[in-house]
């Protein structure tokens, strides 16, 4: 086995898109995934990469379109108020099947908010990113390795749909450090291949018919923007049964269930542990990706048996548990654990919220 | 078993690099999980600097706890914020050079190490943090005292060489306070 | 047997009109492009950034890769594109609005890292696509939809200059004014984007075309009248010539 790093969250995302042959990132300095970009000015040299600090989120998050538009697998972060700033481009990007990766370590909010960790962006990202009603694959990592996996795997799922995916992190994955093994690198040619691939990229005709990198129709009379929609919609359609993936822990007699995304998940789970310590029977379903919703995990539970739901996430007003309380449809009880503007759920909240219900 | 800290202090105490040298030694030597989280403000010189370390047998559920089993307090402010972080029967690590808050927890243990003064009479200052480590592991045995003993060569060595036998020097007097507070608790 | 004089340039479609507006110099900059790209030997090697605007419209005409930008996006699109694709020739072609209003952020700083493309930047002095709305160019007094009683210095203030500005800073290789109003600054606007095309290709940084175009359509003018409004009015506001050969 590979040997294990103490890595920053920031870092061992960025270290992760370099071996996933990511040649291109342009951000901005933002609060707190600037080790983000500072990596990649570090790292991108060595590997024959670009990276491009942009003059603004808007067009850094551009750079990172255009890049894609090359054939080369790119990648834009930041967070919040910034990732606000890129939803232009990202909406370009799903209109125009770009494969880009998108990372927000999420902050405070609304507007500038804190510089501290929050999950204030779960309706932004899962449902409108940007405009045109468009739907992204989100990621959300628990820990440190989930983090390093899942960016890999973004690359993959970028192009494998030729669309943007976000990698749904927060201030505390972002910054926290954690042992993580890091995945072997694509080789040199692997990486040359990637782009190869993608027949579909603008490079000069050479010969060859015209390519075309454009958001929608535009002036094209051949297909139409619902005939394009259309097509997205059967995408996002097929993603409820293919993408959906969570971890679902101790559900099978759970009267108590604990749910909860990303950083707020791994809180979740130690809670249940010690939950159960307390006799107390409790589960916990964890969504690995935020969007498709994992609304399966949700209709596989005996409602006869269970008590209640706890939805946990550093967000007020709750946004994660709106999403659950629409497939719970009032077959059990939900209570919230919430925190905001950069105060880290305690576990004793959710605790708190779980013997609620047991009353 | 889990441990959790919190270390706290002014910026340039040393407080990030105490909380580094733990967890580094629990990644690279030991076979625990660790997780390390800075808590950071906006300014980027002074203030208040602090960090969360929570080494376990098992995976990390809250990198972040608001009552940790161990708080160590270089100066006065980190004592105010953090005195009551502290769970029942935990344990606070005071520099005692120049903290004169009284924690007021009778639930809770003190452990003071006169850690700026040793650090002067050791010939450096800087190396108040190693005095604080040293008094960490040899209170709680969280860590092999030697193991991290090398991590801070390999960390804090590869850039000045020169300043490891004064770091050594420190933790190894710290160690010898932690352990001294040890027996006496026992 | 009769010689071919004259011909619709390779790069343009066979057989497609215009989407442009009768009498509109876009057609005329487009064809000017086209001629000096075939003349380079670079038409099948090329790749343009399209802004958003009537210079959208060139989409349907040119036969040549494009990549799409959000309005006023080009220069930074441009610039990783150009960046991951070195051997591809890459210019924007953006108006006015694009160019110095909503993307003027993203035109200084491409031209201030000196990125390795060209811009061919359409100055026409108004919103042409969205009917006829005051643009940083637009001419002191004039009447637009949204400057109804006259563009004026207090509220509005004064005409934007791109190349003047451009010329500010320090990395910029080659910056040029120029028009296709008539045929001899028709021909010395194409031997500039030839210019500019050939610096690109030596590798020597950001190349700036400006062509002070028309608008008979927002202007209310005829085609002739319009062009005589630019050799009257608007080349005394914007002053043609090569600002910069380095």
């Amino acid at each position: 086995m590979a040997e294990k790093i103490f890595m920053k969250g920031c870092e061992a995302v960025a270290e992760t898109a370099v071996r996933a042959g990511c040649r291109f990132f342009a951000g901005y300095p933002i609060t707190p995934q600037n080790d983000v970009p500072e990596y990649f000015a570090r790292r991108m040299p060595q590997v024959n990469g670009v990276f491009i600090q942009g003059e603004s989120e808007v067009a850094s998050a551009n750079m990172a379109y255009g890049a894609a538009a090359a054939g080369v697998r790119s990648m834009t972060s930041s967070s919040s108020c910034g990732i606000s700033l890129k939803s232009e481009a990202i909406s370009w990007m799903a209109g125009a099947n770009l494969p880009v990766v998108i990372a927000n370590f999420q902050r405070g909010g609304p507007g500038i908010g804190t510089i501290q960790p929050a999950q204030q962006d779960y309706n932004q990202a899962t449902k409108a990113s940007g405009n045109g009603g468009f739907r992204m694959l989100v990621l959300s990592p628990s820990t440190l390795q989930e983090a390093v996996d899942m960016t890999w795997r973004a690359f993959e799922l970028a192009d494998k749909y030729s669309k943007p995916v976000m990698l749904l992190m927060d201030g505390f994955t972002g910054t926290m450090m954690e042992p993580v093994v890091l995945p072997e690198p694509l080789g040199e040619e692997q990486v040359a291949a990637i782009r190869a691939s993608k027949t579909w990229a603008a490079r000069g005709r050479h010969g060859g018919p015209q390519h075309k990198v454009m958001c929608g129709p535009g002036l094209d009379t051949r297909i139409s923007q619902a005939q394009m929609n259309e097509r997205d919609a059967e995408l996002y359609e097929s993603w409820k049964q293919t993408e959906v993936e969570y971890e679902e822990y101790m559900t099978e007699d759970a009267e108590i269930v604990v749910t909860a995304y990303g950083i707020t998940g791994r809180i979740a789970k130690s809670a249940v542990g010690m939950l159960r310590a307390e006799g107390v029977k409790a589960g916990l379903i964890r969504p690995l990706k935020v969007y498709p919703f994992p609304e399966q995990a949700f209709e596989k539970l005996d409602f006869a048996r269970l008590r209640g739901i706890v939805c946990a996430e550093m967000s007020i007003p709750a946004q994660y548990a709106e999403d659950v309380r629409n497939v719970v449809r009032g077959r059990t009880g939900i209570v919230t654990a919430l925190s905001s503007g950069g105060e880290v759920l305690d576990r004793a909240q959710i605790l708190e919220a779980a013997r609620s219900l047991m009353k | 078993m889990e441990k959790s800290f919190i270390t706290a202090g002014f910026g340039g105490q040393g407080v990030m690099v105490m909380g580094q040298l733990l967890s580094y030694t629990a990644c690279e030597t030991t076979d625990k999980y660790v997780t390390y989280f800075p808590s950071y403000g906006a300014e980027m010189r002074g203030g208040t600097a602090n960090c969360y370390v929570v080494i376990s047998d098992d995976p990390v559920g809250a990198p972040k706890v608001n009552q940790a089993d161990y708080v160590v307090c270089l100066n006065d402010p980190s004592m105010a914020k953090f005195k009551d972080a502290v769970i029942e029967n935990g344990t606070i690590f005071v520099n005692s050079s120049v903290v004169t808050i009284e924690p007021e927890r009778p639930d809770v243990h003190l452990v003071k190490v006169d850690a700026g003064s040793i650090a002067i009479e050791l010939g450096s200052p800087k190396c108040l943090n190693l005095v604080m480590t040293g008094a960490i592991i040899g209170y709680t045995e969280v860590l092999p005292a030697e193991n991290v003993l090398q991590t801070a060569f390999k960390k804090l060595g590869a850039k000045r060489p020169e300043l490891n036998p004064i770091n050594e020097a420190a933790f190894r007097r710290g160690w010898e306070i932690g352990r001294a507070a040890r027996e006496e608790r026992a | 047997m009769m010689e071919k004089v004259y011909f619709r340039p390779a790069g343009i479609f066979d057989g497609t009109v215009t989407g442009f507006c009768p009498g509109c110099m876009h057609s005329s900059v487009c064809k000017i492009v086209c001629e000096a790209l075939d003349e380079l030997g670079q038409l099948d090697n090329a790749c343009y950034v399209q802004g958003v605007g009537c210079c959208g419209l060139a989409v349907t005409y040119l036969n040549m890769d494009t990549v799409a930008a959000p309005h006023g996006r080009a220069c930074a699109i441009a610039s990783s594109f150009k960046r991951c694709s070195p051997e591809t020739l890459v210019f924007t072609y953006q108006g006015d609005g694009d160019l110095a209003a909503i993307g003027l952020a993203e035109t200084m700083s491409a031209a201030n890292r000196g990125e390795n493309f060209t811009v061919i930047f359409v100055n026409n002095g108004i919103y042409g696509m969205t009917g006829g709305q005051m643009a940083p160019t637009t001419l002191l007094g004039a009447k637009t939809t949204t400057t109804p009683y006259g563009r004026n210095e207090a509220e509005h203030g004064s005409p934007m200059h791109m190349c003047e500005l451009i010329n500010q800073l320090d990395a910029p290789a080659y910056i040029a004014r120029v028009t296709c109003a008539d045929v001899p600054n028709a021909r010395k606007a194409k031997a500039a984007v030839r210019k500019a095309f050939q610096y690109q290709l030596e590798g020597r940084g950001f190349s700036f075309v400006e062509f002070v175009s028309n608008c008979p359509t927002n202007w209310g003018m005829s085609p002739l009248e319009s062009l005589d409004h630019v050799h009257n009015v608007i080349l005394k506001e914007f002053p043609l010539g090569e600002f910069r050969a380095k």
